[in-house]
C-alpha cells in the first residue's frame, strides 16, 4: 500500500455523492416523473405575486464585513494548528512554556483586532454611526 | 502507517490470502489493488448505512416532535411508521423537478451534488471503532473542517442559483452564519488537539479512555466549556434550529431550497441530516471519548470492535436526539442576536478556553482534573 492509497477513500466519497445526485436526478427520477412545464410553474415562488426583477441585486454590506472578519480568524486559527498540535509532546520536554507564550503572543494579536472590529462596531448587525465617534449617549441605540 | 480500514483487515486470515493473491498476479500493484476492493467495499456499506441513518434522523425528527407535542406522528407506513422514510424517498422521485425559468442552470445542478459530496467527503475519517475508520489521516481534524464547508458552499450557491429573493435571502444567511460559527468550532477543536497532542482522529480518542472521567469534556474546566462552544456552534453549522434562519420556514418559505422540488430537495434534506449525524459523532469522537470502551472489552477481536461501534453509536444517537429535542424547545434567534451570540460571546469564551486549555496542561503537566483531585490524593495519602 503506497503512501497515496490512504487518501482513495475520499475520492471514492467524493465521486459516489457526485455520481449519486447525477444518476439520480438525470436518469432515475427522469423516467418516472412527470413533465409538464407552463410560464406560471415556471416563475420564481414569491407567494404567489408576480415576481418583481431579478433576485441578483445588491446584498447587505454586513456579509462583506462578517466575511472579511472571517478569513482573517480563520487564517490565523489555521496557522495555531501545528502550534497547538506540537504543544504536547513540546510539553513533555519542558518547552511547554515557550509555545504557550507564542500561543498567549499570537491570541493577543487576534483579541486585539476582536476588541478593534467590537468598539468599531463592526460586530453588531445594525451598526449606528454614532458609535464610532465616541458619543453613543442620546442616541438611544444600545449596542445590542 | 495511517491506520485504515484496510491495514485492519489486512490482519485477518481470508484478507490475508487475498492480498496474497493480488500481490502474486499483479505484483507491485497488488496491495493497491487490494486496497482499493477494501475500500470500495467499505466505501460502499459506510454510504449505506449512514444514508440509512440520515432517512431514519427525518423519520426520528417527526416522531419525536409529534411525541413533545402530544401527537401521533407518522403511524401508517410500517411498523410505527417507520417505512415512512422510503415512502417519502420514493414520493420525491416521483415529483415532478421544476427549474424556474431564470436560474443559473449549472449551478442550480451542482449545489445539491456539493451538499451531499461535502457530507460523503467527512466520512472518510469518522472514527466509528478502532478497525472501522475508513481512513485515519494525520491532519483528519483539519479535513473534515475544510470538506464540511464545502455544505455551506452549497447552501449559498443553491440560494443564488435560484434566483428567487427568498432562496437569496436565505443563502447569504446561511453563508454568513456558516463562516461565523467555524471559527468557534475550530478554536474548540484546537483545545481538544492541545490536550491530544495530535490532528488525527485517532490520536485524538485513544488520548481518552472508556470511563466518563477519563474524556476530554471532563479533563479541565476549559474543556468542558469547549464541548458546549463546539455544540452550540455545531447546531449552526448544520442550521439546525434554534439557528435554522439559513430556512427559516416562517419568514423565508423554506429559504435556500425553496426552488428546489423533488430529488434535488430531497439531497439537500439527506445531506442535512447525515451532517448532523456525523457533527454528533465528530463531536462525541472529540470529547466523549468516542468509540473507548470501559476495560477496553474484547479487545481487538471482532467482538471488541462491535462493542466500539456501539459505544460510538450510542453516544453519537444521544447527541442527536439532544439536537432533535432542542430543535422543537428553543424559538429561533433573530440575525443579529444570532451574530452576537457568536462574534461576542462564543467566540471571546473560544480564545479563553484555549488558552485557558494551554495554561492547565502546561502547570499541571496534562494531568487531568479527575487525576489531580483522586489521585494525587491518595498518592500524598500514601507518603504519610
Amino acid at each position: 500500500m503506497s503512501n497515496l492509497d490512504i487518501y482513495m477513500p475520499i475520492l471514492m466519497l467524493l465521486l459516489l455523492g457526485v455520481l449519486l445526485v447525477g444518476i439520480t436526478v438525470v436518469l432515475i427520477s427522469k423516467v418516472v416523473r412527470p413533465h409538464n412545464p407552463n410560464p406560471v410553474k415556471e416563475q420564481a415562488y414569491e407567494c404567489g405575486e408576480d415576481p418583481v426583477g431579478s433576485a441578483w441585486s445588491l446584498f447587505n454590506m454586513r456579509f462583506y464585513v462578517t466575511g472579511l472578519i472571517f478569513i482573517i480568524f480563520d487564517v490565523e486559527s489555521a496557522l495555531m494548528f501545528p502550534v497547538v498540535a506540537v504543544f504536547k509532546s513540546m510539553n513533555e520536554i519542558g518547552l511547554g512554556g515557550l509555545v504557550l507564550i507564542e500561543l498567549i503572543i499570537f491570541i493577543t494579536i487576534l483579541v486585539a483586532g476582536l476588541a478593534y472590529c467590537w468598539r468599531k462596531g463592526d460586530l453588531d448587525w445594525v451598526k449606528s454611526y454614532k458609535m464610532s465617534e465616541d458619543s453613543k449617549e442620546g442616541t438611544g441605540i444600545e449596542n445590542d | 502507517m495511517t491506520d485504515t480500514i484496510v491495514s485492519y483487515l489486512a490482519k485477518f486470515g481470508p484478507f490475508k490470502d487475498l492480498l496474497e493473491f493480488l500481490t502474486e498476479s499483479y505484483g507491485a500493484n497488488g496491495p493497491t489493488l487490494f486496497a482499493f476492493l477494501i475500500f470500495l467495499v467499505g466505501v460502499i456499506i459506510i454510504v449505506t448505512i449512514l444514508s440509512t441513518i440520515g432517512g431514519l434522523g427525518t423519520y426520528a425528527e417527526r416522531k419525536i416532535s409529534a411525541d413533545m407535542q402530544l401527537r401521533m406522528g407518522p403511524n401508517r407506513v410500517g411498523p410505527y411508521g417507520i417505512l415512512q422514510f422510503l415512502a417519502d424517498g420514493v414520493k420525491m422521485l416521483m415529483k415532478e423537478d421544476i427549474v424556474p425559468k431564470d436560474v443559473d442552470r449549472l449551478l442550480f445542478f451542482i449545489a445539491p451534488m456539493l451538499a451531499l459530496t461535502g457530507v460523503f467527503g467527512t466520512l472518510a475519517v469518522i472514527p466509528f471503532s478502532s478497525g472501522f475508520t475508513l481512513t485515519d489521516l494525520n491532519v483528519g481534524v483539519v479535513y473534515l473542517i475544510g470538506i464540511s464547508s464545502l455544505v455551506g458552499l452549497a447552501i449559498f450557491l443553491g440560494g443564488y442559483a435560484s434566483n428567487s429573493k427568498w432562496s437569496m435571502l436565505g443563502g447569504m444567511r446561511g453563508a454568513s452564519q456558516i463562516i461565523s460559527y467555524e471559527i468557534p468550532i475550530v478554536l474548540s477543536i484546537l483545545a481538544v488537539v492541545l490536550l491530544s497532542g495530535g490532528l488525527s482522529f485517532g490520536v485524538i480518542t485513544r488520548a481518552q479512555g472508556g470511563w466518563p472521567h477519563e474524556w476530554f469534556i471532563f479533563h479541565n474546566p476549559f474543556t468542558f466549556i469547549g464541548f458546549f462552544v463546539l455544540f452550540i456552534g455545531s447546531l449552526a453549522e448544520t442550521n439546525r434550529a434554534p439557528f435554522d434562519l439559513p430556512e427559516a420556514e416562517s419568514e423565508l418559505v423554506s429559504g435556500y431550497h425553496t426552488e428546489f422540488t423533488g430529488m434535488r430537495f430531497a439531497f439537500f434534506a439527506l445531506a442535512e441530516y447525515i451532517e448532523v449525524f456525523v457533527v454528533c459523532g465528530v463531536t462525541a469522537a472529540l470529547f466523549l471519548g468516542g468509540y473507548q470502551v470501559p476495560f477496553n472489552l474484547g479487545g481487538d477481536t471482532i467482538w471488541g470492535q462491535l462493542l466500539q461501534l456501539g459505544a460510538f453509536f450510542s453516544k453519537t444517537l444521544a447527541l442527536y436526539y439532544f439536537v432533535i429535542v432542542i430543535r422543537w424547545t428553543l424559538p429561533r434567534l433573530r440575525v443579529d442576536q444570532l451574530m452576537t451570540m457568536c462574534w461576542k460571546y462564543l467566540i471571546p469564551i473560544a480564545l479563553f478556553n484555549l488558552v485557558g486549555a494551554g495554561v492547565w496542561m502546561w502547570l499541571f503537566k496534562g494531568k487531568s482534573l479527575f487525576v489531580l483531585l483522586f489521585k494525587s490524593g491518595t498518592a500524598a495519602a500514601g507518603i504519610h
